[in-house]
Formats: C-alpha cells, sequence, structure tokens
C-alpha cells in the first residue's frame, strides 16, 4: 500500500443555509497520522466541514477527498474506514452500553471486541448499565468506543468535551492521546483552546467560515511575538492613553476591552515595573493585574477582536 | 468483495431487530398500553353492554271502570307488569318511560298510547293488544312453535373483540413505527447510524420485523382473552386470521413509516398521527357498526384502512368467512401498503 501524504484535503469549500454562509470558500489539509484541530467560535462553519468530510453533508460548491477517494465514488468503503462521534447524538436511553456497542460492531466488516473497545475507554463497570444511567462523560466515552469499533484509520470528533466537567474533560483528552500513539488521523472540532493546545499537532483557526490561521499551537502563538500576556483593570472614571502603553519598552500589542486592558510583552520583568510607574504618574488606581502564557485564545483575540466563546 | 462470515448474532439486521425489540419490552408504558388497556377496555364495554334475560315490558292501565279488569288480564301474562294509573300519574310515566305504553279502557273498546319512535313501546303496544284480544276469546288461526335461540357471536363482546383487534393493531403499527423513527431523528442516532455503513434497507427491516415478533404477541392476547374469557368464537381459520392480522400490521406500519417520513419533532409526528387515526377512530366500525353513518359517507368509510381491517377480522372471526370471501377488504389493505411504502420511502429524511 503506497504512504498516502494526505488524510483530507479540502479546496475551496461553500456552504451556504439559506441566507447563512455557513463555509465561504475554506481550504485545508489534514496529513495522515496527525491530530488536526478545527478551532473557532460555535458558528464558524467547524461542523459543516466536518459533517461534509464524514459524508453527512454535501458542499455546494469545492473539492473534497477523504483517503485520496470521494464520497459519491465510494461511500461504503469510505465509511468502513473512518470513525465518528457527531455533536449532541443521544443513544438510546434503555439499551446498556454492552447493546450498543454490539449494534455498531454489527455494521463492520471488521470490527474490534465489543469487551476491548468498552475497556479502552474504560467503562467495563458499566457494560450492563443503561446508557440513561451514564453520565454525560461516559455518555461521551460511550460515544468515542463506537468510533473506535471498526478500528478505522481516520477519526472525526466533532466538539467531544463540550458540556462537561473538567474532570471528565482531562479523562477524555487522555482517552484521546492515547488514539494518536497508535498512529491514526484525528480531526477534532473544538471551540476550548486548551483542548486544541493539549491534543492537536496542527490548528486551523477558523472564523466566517474561513481558515484565518494555520500552524502547530505553538507556531500560532509565535506569530503574536510575545512571551506573555498581561492584563490589567483601571478604577472607574480613569483613563490610560493607548500610545502610553504601546511605548512601553517591550509591549508588542495593545488592546483595550469592557474597561479592561490586554498587552502581548516581550518581556514581562521589564514590562510591568514600567507600567505600575507609568500608571502611578498619572494617578490612574489599578484594580487587577494579572499575567499568563499566551494561548491560542490570544491568537483569536488579536486576529478578530473577539473571543472563542462569545458567540 | 466477499462479506466474512459471521453469526446470526453478528448480523446488523438481528442487531437492529433486538434493539428495537429491548426498546419496547423496557418500556413499561408501553407495554401497557399495547397489552392490558385494550384487554381492560374490552373486558369493560363487555360488562356494560353484556346480554340480559328479556326484560318484563311495562304496562300502564288508565284509572276508570273497567280498568280492574283489563289490568288482571294483562296481569296474568309472565312477560309483562301491570300498573293502575291515575290521569297525572300515567301522563308523567309515560313521559319518563316508566311504562311502555298506557292501556285506556272505553265503553267498547281499547286505547293505546305510547311514543311510536321507540322501539320498546312499539313491542309493549303489540303485546298487550295480544294478550287483551286473546283473553276477549280471539282465536289464532295457525298453530305458533317459538325455538329460542342465543347463539354465541351476535351479542355485543363479540362485536368488540375483532375491532379492538384491529384499533390496537393500528394503534401499536403507527405509534410503534412511527415514533421510533422520529425519535431517533430528532436525537441525531438516526445521523449517527447513517454515518455507518449500515444498509438503510436493513434499518427499515429490523421495524417490520420487530413489529412482527409483537404482532404475534398482541394478537395472542387478545383474541385469547376473548376466547378463554368471554367466549367470544373463532369460526374462521386460525391461518386466515394471522394473515389478516400479518397485512393489517404490515399496512399500519407503512402509514407509521410514511407520517414518520419527514418530521423533526414528536409534536410535530403526533399531530399527523392524531389526525390520521381519529377519523378512524369513529368511523370505521371499532365499537359500533360502521354502517350506522349515512350511505353517502360510506364510499369514504369504506376505503378507510382500519374499516377493511376491522371488517375483515371480524368476518373471519364471527362468521368464518375464508379468504376468497375477504376480496374488498385484501384489496383496500393491499392497496394502502404499497402506497404507503412507496411514498414513504421517497420522502424518507435520512440526513
Amino acid at each position: 500500500m503506497f504512504q498516502m501524504q494526505s488524510a483530507i484535503r479540502l479546496a475551496g469549500l461553500r456552504k451556504n443555509y439559506e441566507d447563512v454562509r455557513a463555509v465561504d470558500g475554506l481550504d485545508l489539509e489534514v496529513r495522515a497520522g496527525e491530530c488536526f484541530g478545527l478551532l473557532g467560535p460555535n458558528g464558524a462553519g467547524k461542523t459543516t466541514t466536518i459533517e461534509i468530510c464524514e459524508g453527512l453533508n454535501t458542499p455546494d460548491a469545492g473539492e473534497v477527498e477523504v483517503l485520496g477517494m470521494q464520497w459519491n465514488a465510494n461511500p461504503l468503503e469510505l465509511q468502513e474506514r473512518i470513525g465518528i462521534s457527531l455533536q449532541e447524538t443521544q443513544l438510546a436511553e434503555k439499551i446498556t452500553v454492552e447493546e450498543t456497542v454490539n449494534l455498531f460492531r454489527s455494521f463492520y466488516r471488521n470490527a474490534r471486541p465489543a469487551s476491548e473497545v468498552i475497556d479502552s475507554v474504560q467503562l467495563g463497570e458499566k457494560r450492563k448499565g443503561r446508557v440513561g444511567q451514564l453520565s454525560g462523560g461516559q455518555k461521551q466515552r460511550l460515544a468515542l468506543a463506537l468510533a473506535l469499533v471498526s478500528d478505522p484509520e481516520l477519526f472525526f470528533l466533532d466538539e467531544p468535551t463540550t458540556g462537561l466537567d473538567p474532570q471528565s474533560r482531562r479523562q477524555l483528552w487522555e482517552l484521546m492521546e492515547t488514539f494518536r500513539t497508535r498512529g491514526r488521523t484525528v480531526l477534532i472540532t473544538t471551540h476550548y483552546m486548551e483542548e486544541a493546545e493539549r491534543l492537536c499537532d496542527r490548528v486551523a483557526i477558523v472564523d466566517h467560515g474561513k481558515v484565518i490561521a494555520l500552524g502547530t499551537p505553538n507556531e500560532l502563538i509565535a506569530t503574536l511575538g510575545a512571551q506573555y500576556v498581561v492584563e490589567f483593570g483601571v478604577g472607574e472614571g480613569s483613563t490610560v492613553a493607548e500610545s502610553d502603553l504601546a511605548h512601553l519598552g517591550g509591549v508588542v500589542g495593545v488592546r483595550h476591552e469592557d474597561g479592561r486592558w490586554r498587552l502581548q510583552v516581550a518581556e514581562l520583568h521589564t514590562v510591568v515595573p514600567s507600567l505600575l510607574s507609568l500608571l502611578e504618574r498619572n494617578g490612574v488606581p489599578l484594580t487587577e493585574l494579572r499575567t499568563h502564557a499566551p494561548t491560542l485564545e490570544d491568537v483569536f483575540v488579536s486576529r478578530t477582536g473577539r473571543h472563542l466563546r462569545d458567540v | 468483495m466477499s462479506e466474512p462470515r459471521r453469526s446470526l448474532e453478528d448480523h446488523p439486521l438481528f442487531q437492529l431487530t433486538k434493539v428495537r425489540f429491548l426498546e419496547f419490552l423496557r418500556e413499561p408504558e408501553a407495554l401497557f398500553w399495547v397489552f392490558i388497556f385494550p384487554v381492560l377496555l374490552t373486558a369493560g364495554l363487555g360488562l356494560a353492554f353484556r346480554t340480559r334475560a328479556p326484560e318484563q315490558v311495562k304496562i300502564g292501565v288508565l284509572d276508570g271502570p273497567r280498568a280492574a279488569a283489563v289490568a288482571a288480564t294483562l296481569g296474568a301474562d309472565k312477560r309483562v307488569v301491570v300498573q293502575q294509573l291515575s290521569d297525572s300519574g300515567a301522563a308523567q310515566s309515560l313521559r319518563t318511560a316508566k311504562i311502555a305504553v298506557l292501556v285506556i279502557p272505553g265503553e267498547s273498546g281499547i286505547t293505546y298510547r305510547f311514543d311510536d319512535t321507540r322501539p320498546e313501546s312499539r313491542v309493549a303496544r303489540s303485546m298487550a293488544d295480544d294478550i287483551l284480544q286473546r283473553g276477549a276469546g280471539r282465536a289464532d288461526p295457525l298453530v305458533v312453535n317459538e325455538e329460542q335461540v342465543r347463539e354465541r357471536g351476535s351479542r355485543y363482546i363479540d362485536f368488540l373483540v375483532p375491532g379492538m383487534l384491529g384499533m390496537n393493531l393500528m394503534g401499536t403499527g403507527i405509534w410503534g413505527v412511527g415514533f421510533a423513527i422520529v425519535d431517533q431523528r430528532r436525537k441525531k442516532l438516526l445521523k449517527r447510524l447513517i454515518a455507518t455503513p449500515m444498509s438503510r434497507s436493513h434499518y427499515l427491516a429490523s421495524f417490520g420485523l420487530s413489529r412482527f415478533i409483537w404482532l404475534v404477541l398482541e394478537v395472542a392476547m387478545l383474541v385469547g382473552t376473548g376466547l378463554l374469557i368471554f367466549g367470544v368464537p373463532l369460526r374462521g381459520s386460525i391461518g386466515t386470521l394471522a394473515l389478516v392480522s400479518f397485512l393489517s400490521a404490515a399496512m399500519f406500519g407503512g402509514i407509521g413509516l410514511l407520517i414518520a417520513a419527514r418530521p423533526k419533532t414528536i409534536e410535530g409526528a403526533s399531530g399527523i398521527m392524531n389526525l390520521v387515526m381519529l377519523p378512524m377512530w369513529v368511523f370505521s366500525g371499532v365499537f359500533f357498526n360502521s354502517s350506522n353513518f349515512p350511505d353517502a359517507m360510506q364510499p369514504f368509510i369504506q376505503a378507510l384502512p382500519l374499516t377493511a381491517s376491522v371488517n375483515a377480522l371480524r368476518s373471519v372471526m364471527l362468521e368464518g368467512t375464508p379468504l376468497v370471501g375477504l376480496g374488498q377488504e385484501l384489496l383496500v389493505m393491499g392497496g394502502w401498503l404499497v402506497l404507503s411504502f412507496v411514498v414513504a420511502l421517497k420522502l424518507f429524511r435520512w440526513k
């Protein structure tokens, strides 16, 4: 078998719903063996894009190639070789975990043993339990198990941790990291930047149906040219001039929103003292000050002026 | 592509049917409505409209000079109860149907006062006249013998059981198939399933198969209760009854599939289901004979799926009609079956 270079290739993808442009000329290439993240706010077109890749939706225009094949030419072959976890699938509540896994196993030519699949998502103790009695995190793990039954080459995970508590989310991340070590390709959509940073080899930031940034999480963060982000708030009625802040040594970016300032800085140890003395000189009281290492969220904010979870 | 050998247990049709079957089995409310409710309803209605010993006919005699003699003649007959009444008492009793007819003895004859639109009043008038004429010396020219037959199959319960069976097949077919599909579409489970290599015909066939298993139990339960507890006759062959039940269930399953072809919400689907079933509950002759409706409506009523089903079931059970005698009903049901499946498959929204 020849070595495939790209697992998914999308070119000029477009999809409109009535008057909404869900996907607006999107190009993307996912390489075989990588974990690729589509990061963007709700409504950015991530789900439409991933459903087109899954064969559940058809584009108005553009090219789609999955595992080197076209959906209309090889639908069954593609369905055999991909694994899917949809956003918001509710499985039959009265059916047990094992019965659900066995149902899905029966659809594939080559299915892994049910017990192996169930154990791999740590639901062994719930094997005889009904789906309706599972917690949110357990249900999501079962959805993952259903994507795993055919031991696919390519996984599609649409918002796999949305609505879960932090602990369940971390548990799911650990599971997904084990798939990556199996050398499979994963396409994941998320609006959690921690998720993309932790799981993905490469990330495409999507907004209004287009890719607005592409690269490894570190590359994208490096485009900010900042080592740290400093956020501070000032007392009501006080103002600081944006130009004063921009001229502080070591500041590479300034943004003001909702009464708070956000500085992208190269060197924390020089910026903070000069910021404090600037504020003191102008008699501006400080109400809040924090710093953090820049994240994909900061990349999104700097490119769009909005937050990932705004919408 | 050669299909690897797999056991029945691993076959998708087996798995889909098993899950459908278990989902229903684990729904206690659904089991109640399908198995217990029809039996309770049948028992209740059977009790209310049970056959009673013939009632005595109530006759009033208006006070007057010859009243006592007339009342005595009438009272000698076991089939009647006689009351002597005053003017005002007689009017009151007639009005409230405490008596069926008022006999007014005259100088040389008799007057009967009664409501001629009430069958029991007409019967009472004839009976009173008969007794009085004979008492006055009338000789009947013909010799009369009576043979009294109380045949199984002519009681209300006999009429009701096949009707309930038809209605149950309609309910489980339309609800059982329709709700399950719309619910899976609403929960995005249908979407998840069609993202797998699952065959769509296996998906649809699994509804048919699991319905078939429940059908056997449903028919056995209702017909069995009718036979054993209420003594309802089964004059036709079991094979004919099974075939008519199967055709009815398949037809209603097809209608359920058609209703479920597009709706995305349970509310939308249940609105259509009620709209479809309501006319049949009323017109199709489940609880009373559909020939009570005006002639102008009969072509419409006869074309209803449930009318054909109930009429066929009733003919098989009560009259022992063989399959060849059910041409019209089978034709109507077959027509609905083919029509609903073809249109449903054309309209079906998979994605």
